[in-house]
């Protein structure tokens, strides 16, 4: 491979890993401290891209435009829907089987499904990237890379510095990081568990919200798009170990080299590469890289 | 001579059909009315409805009742469905489907209990090929074909090397196939063929590839979400400017709002256009907008108004009596579909033999440049009826 190439497919690698991670971390966080199998997490990917498409003309009408507003109008939307979720329908899952935690979280994707439907329609939209970002670095003779795919990668940086300085620093993470290895414990020491949790979970779902809404612009917004990326990212929180956002990190970035190149260097195994990997990783370690308490 | 001899006979069968058999015409849609494809199967819907309109409401004297199924796309459902429509509603006809994999489990059903099916869309080749069957007919087209004719118009803009992408599936194993043929037989070559999961959109490595095997051309079978998203990604990696991108025209069908810069000028080979100009197209488009303005005219359209005059060509040589099963399918193999995409005619496997069109992306359409290829046959390997 042509070195020029492959530091562009590198490239490529960490760029689908940051994205990756942006997404699962949310996820990663719901699972392990509050113990829910969130499938509808790919949905609220989904609604963050949905919201970057139909709040982007209310934002320019009403607060003057500028797509940091609509991202920033994304996350905080995201951010009350999440509590209001966790205090109507999920805060009712924490002592119930995984079986019947697996089958509200589906039914909630449907929902969000047939909602979207009603709400927007069942095309496909582009969305567009604001015009300071839309320019192109040239990196070969024939190629160029968007500016806007390395904003994204700078925006998951930053996010992930933020999400560590959050749990290893602040009184917040202290308590959601005892949470997550002792749920009991923290309670019985007066920390009031149910609001730590839906502050967890409002979170889970802003990241995930953001995710989308930054991703719209490459990846346009379609029905389903929150069922395609859901899966990976469960492959995500498992391989990192649940509840761990370093694991979570690791991992997407595992996924990323290995899906880039396995994509470039072996077409035909391309589909179960990283399934294979998820497997290797759990023989020898079947709690995921770095299980959480 | 031979006429007046058919038209008498058409005459006195249909002075019998009045008499005896009930004027009516049970017709089964199943086609996709949720989830991803729900749109195409309401334009399936309305074009074969349209043109049941156009003759006042019948066809070959028969009057038509319709009966409907929501197949969901969803394969694993598709035998139950199919007999809901055979067994309980007891259609005469079927008409279905999108999905390729929903039509293979119908195309069966059809036959085992021998009813009449006629595809207003699912391109798989197996259906007019190894599953092909005499009450199979088909009123779209094969995968084969757009990527055929795009090998053809790819290799005589002189284009020396190509590369072809799609999802590691069926449908785009068949029509980067058909590209592979069309193309090397005018001595091109294809010098690889990239393939990603379906329904995977991370295109970005194999972008990069692209870029790193510099090919003159580069064909792709996309179509919605994806298409909508590669063409973007290409755009935006800067492969546009060196690498010309083409595709079969689903690529950019119902798609072009959402591509807006990234899919102008590009080439698509498909068997309707967005300005064919005919009179025959231009009253069919006219006709539609008017009853179902919400919808614009397009190929599906075009597809289930073709399905309805193939259907009407089989009862009016049987001067209606559906119950003649053997002779309607053999006017429906012979007849000569006079269709807004153009005449054309059916294959022995019952696939429509069809001038492909090219067609280029200027605003929101895909403009007519030329035939392609006319009447382009699918090959239909593997169908045993001679």
């Amino acid at each position: 491979m042509d070195p020029v190439i492959f530091l562009i497919q590198c490239l490529n690698a960490i760029q689908y890993g940051l994205l990756l991670f942006l997404v699962a971390s949310g996820l990663t966080l719901i699972f392990g401290i509050m113990g829910i199998i969130n499938l509808a997490h790919g949905s609220f990917y989904m609604i963050g891209a949905y919201m970057a498409f139909a709040l982007e003309p209310l934002v320019s009408q009403y607060l003057g435009g500028g797509f940091l507003a609509t991202v920033l109008a994304c996350i905080v939307l995201a951010a009350l829907l999440g509590y209001f979720l966790e205090w109507a329908f999920y805060s009712y899952l924490y002592h119930r089987e995984h079986l019947q935690q697996v089958l509200m979280t589906y039914g909630l994707i449907l929902v969000f499904e047939e909602l979207r439907s009603i709400i927007i329609d069942n095309d496909v939209h582009g969305v567009s990237a604001p015009a300071w970002l839309s320019g192109t670095i040239p990196l070969s003779d024939v190629m160029t890379y968007p500016t806007y795919r390395l904003f994204i990668s700078a925006v998951c940086i930053v996010v992930a510095v933020l999400m560590y300085w959050l749990l290893s620093r602040t009184r917040l993470g202290m308590m959601i990081r005892a949470g997550a290895s002792n749920r009991e414990m923290i309670n019985s020491l007066g920390i009031d568990i149910n609001r730590l949790f839906r502050i967890v979970f409002a979170l889970g779902v802003a990241l995930a919200a953001l995710a989308g809404a930054i991703a719209a612009p490459v990846s346009s917004v379609y029905p389903g798009m929150g069922n395609a990326i859901i899966i990976i990212c469960f492959v995500v929180v498992v391989i990192g170990g649940i509840g761990s956002i370093k694991g979570a990190f690791i991992a997407a970035m595992l996924i990323g080299f290995v899906d880039t190149f396995g994509q470039v260097l072996f077409p035909q195994a391309a589909g179960v590469l990283v399934y294979v990997m998820m497997a290797a990783i759990l023989l020898f370690k079947p709690e995921g890289l770095f299980k959480q308490g | 001579m031979k006429k007046a001899l058919t038209g008498t006979a058409l005459a006195i069968a249909m002075a019998f059909g009045a008499g005896s058999a009930a004027a009516e015409v049970k017709v089964g849609f199943m086609l996709p009315y949720s989830g991803t494809y729900a749109q195409l199967g309401e334009a399936i819907e309305n074009g074969f409805k349209l043109y049941v309109q156009e003759q006042g409401g019948k066809l070959a004297g028969q009057e038509v009742t319709y009966f409907r199924v929501d197949d969901e796309s969803n394969p694993s459902k598709g035998p139950d469905n199919a007999n809901r429509l055979i067994k309980r509603d007891q259609v005469d006809i079927l008409v279905g489907t999108v999905h390729s994999g929903v039509a293979m489990a119908l195309a069966k059903a059809a036959t085992e209990s021998d009813t009449t099916l006629i595809i207003p869309n699912a391109g798989a080749g197996a259906l007019t090929g190894p599953l092909c069957s005499k009450n199979v007919f088909r009123s779209s087209f094969s995968n084969w074909q757009p990527g055929y004719a795009m090998g053809v118009a790819a290799a005589e803009k002189g284009h020396k090397n190509a590369v072809t992408i799609s999802w590691n599936y069926a449908a785009g194993k068949e029509s980067t196939d058909g590209f592979k043929e069309a193309f090397e037989k005018a001595g091109g070559k294809v010098v690889k063929h990239l393939a990603l999961p379906f329904p995977q959109v991370e295109f970005q490595p194999l972008l990069t590839e692209i870029a790193a095997l510099k090919p003159d051309v580069v064909y792709t079978f996309f179509a919605g979400g994806g298409a909508v998203k590669f063409t973007q990604d290409y755009a935006a990696a800067g492969l546009n400017k060196d690498i010309e991108l083409v595709g079969a025209g689903f690529l950019t069908d119902g798609t072009l709002k959402a591509q807006g810069e990234s899919a102008q000028g590009l080439l698509t080979a498909l068997h309707y256009a967005d300005n064919l100009n005919t009179e025959r197209d231009n009253t069919f488009r006219e006709n539609y907008r008017k009853n179902f303005p919400k919808l614009p005219p397009d190929v599906y359209a075009v597809q289930g108004y073709d399905a309805a005059q193939m259907l009407d060509a089989g009862l009016k040589a049987v001067g209606g009596d559906v119950s003649k099963k053997d002779a309607m399918r053999e006017a429906i193999r012979n007849a000569t579909i006079d269709s807004p995409r153009g005449k054309f005619t059916l294959s022995k496997s019952g696939n429509p033999v069809q001038d492909m069109y090219l067609r280029q992306v200027k605003g929101e359409d895909n403009v007519l440049v030329k035939i392609a290829v006319p009447a382009l046959a699918d090959p239909s390997v593997g169908c045993k009826i001679q």
